[in-house]
């Protein structure tokens, strides 16, 4: 169990109601961010969904909580879902479930993986195979 | 094109695939994953969801300290608008659930055998069979020692006969990239025949 001392209490409520009793502060911490959600509202992000940061609104836009921040700093340059996760050191789920409020804030761009059928692309494995020779 | 205009919308980020690489405990996932990335292996760490605690209770599993699961990923940047990443899956076999996602949209996979203890990819390898995923099996030397033939390994672990069964050492770059060349040649290979497994 993780030293608690600095805890205040009325966290450590709302913590273990999250976690269903669990000891791991660590872990529970991130879904307060969320308001307490688990489950992005939709699909889009897999974890090697790219997202950009889209230009700021005109007058700014609706204020951000703090990690809706840092992730737009961090997305300034296309990034996937799961670099972004690990930079922030956050689980991939509550970084899924941040992303969908920007993105309903028109505050993010993302690009869905390329498409994999069965049906391969031959000139995408030809890229993919030309990239592993130069490795 | 710049960043600062409406065009953003299509300013191309580059396009992303990826390939699992996948077995059993503690068989050199990492390993393969840090040779040929570009990147160190980057770790994120996932509180098991409520749905995979209920799918532990269920095998019995009482291991109850272990609330996350970490995932290790690599990148290879295959050209200006062409992403890999490969992605090491949980090891532990009740994380299986976490595989269903990982597997979607995957080109392929490579599962990574020990032969002092092939069972733990057999997990691994019945996964991507009963998908029809795609997957070479690499069979990694400890020490670089290789003490099997590929067709026995291929004969323990009940292969078919064009299963690919390739002797690498995870932590030698140029050996983990014949592994993953050999998975794509496959791919294209199966491609170029026209005779494509349905999707998963």
């Amino acid at each position: 169990m993780p030293p608690r001392g600095a805890v205040p209490s009325a966290r450590r409520t709302a913590a273990s109601e999250v976690s269903g009793g669990d000891t791991a502060g660590r872990l529970v911490r991130p879904f307060t961010l969320t308001g307490g959600r688990t489950q992005p509202e939709r699909g889009d992000f897999t974890l090697i969904t790219m997202v950009t940061a889209a230009p700021p609104p005109p007058g700014g836009g609706a204020r951000l909580q703090p990690e809706h921040t840092r992730i737009l700093r961090l997305c300034r340059e296309p990034v996937v879902v799961a670099e972004l996760a690990t930079r922030l050191d956050l689980p991939v789920s509550v970084v899924s479930i941040l992303l969908c409020d920007l993105l309903a804030a028109e505050r993010i761009v993302v690009q869905p993986p390329r498409a994999v059928s069965r049906t391969l692309d031959l000139e995408l494995l030809q890229k993919v195979r030309q990239g592993l020779d130069r490795l | 094109m710049t960043g600062s205009d409406a065009t953003l919308q299509k300013v191309s980020a580059p396009d992303t695939v990826k390939i699992l690489i996948a077995g059993g405990f503690g068989v050199g996932k990492t390993t393969m994953v840090g040779s040929v990335s570009e990147i160190v292996p980057l770790r994120t760490e996932e509180p098991l969801t409520t749905a995979g605690l209920g799918i532990d209770d269920l095998n019995g599993i009482e291991e109850k300290k272990a609330t996350t699961v970490a995932l290790d990923f690599g990148r290879i940047t295959v050209s200006q608008d062409l992403v890999l990443y490969l992605f090491g899956t949980p090891g532990q076999q009740r994380f299986w659930f976490m595989w269903n996602d990982l597997a979607v949209g995957a080109l392929g996979a490579v599962v990574l055998v020990d032969v002092r203890r092939p069972e733990s990819s057999f997990a691994a390898i019945d996964f991507f069979e009963r998908r029809k995923i795609p997957f070479v099996i690499g069979v990694n030397g400890f020490y670089g020692e290789h003490p099997y033939e590929p067709e026995e390994i291929r004969e323990s672990l009940a292969l078919p006969e064009d299963a690919q069964v390739l002797l690498c050492d995870a932590r030698e770059r140029g050996s983990c990239r014949d592994v993953l060349i050999a998975l794509i040649d496959q791919l294209i290979a199966t491609t170029a025949r026209g005779s494509h497994p349905s999707p998963p």
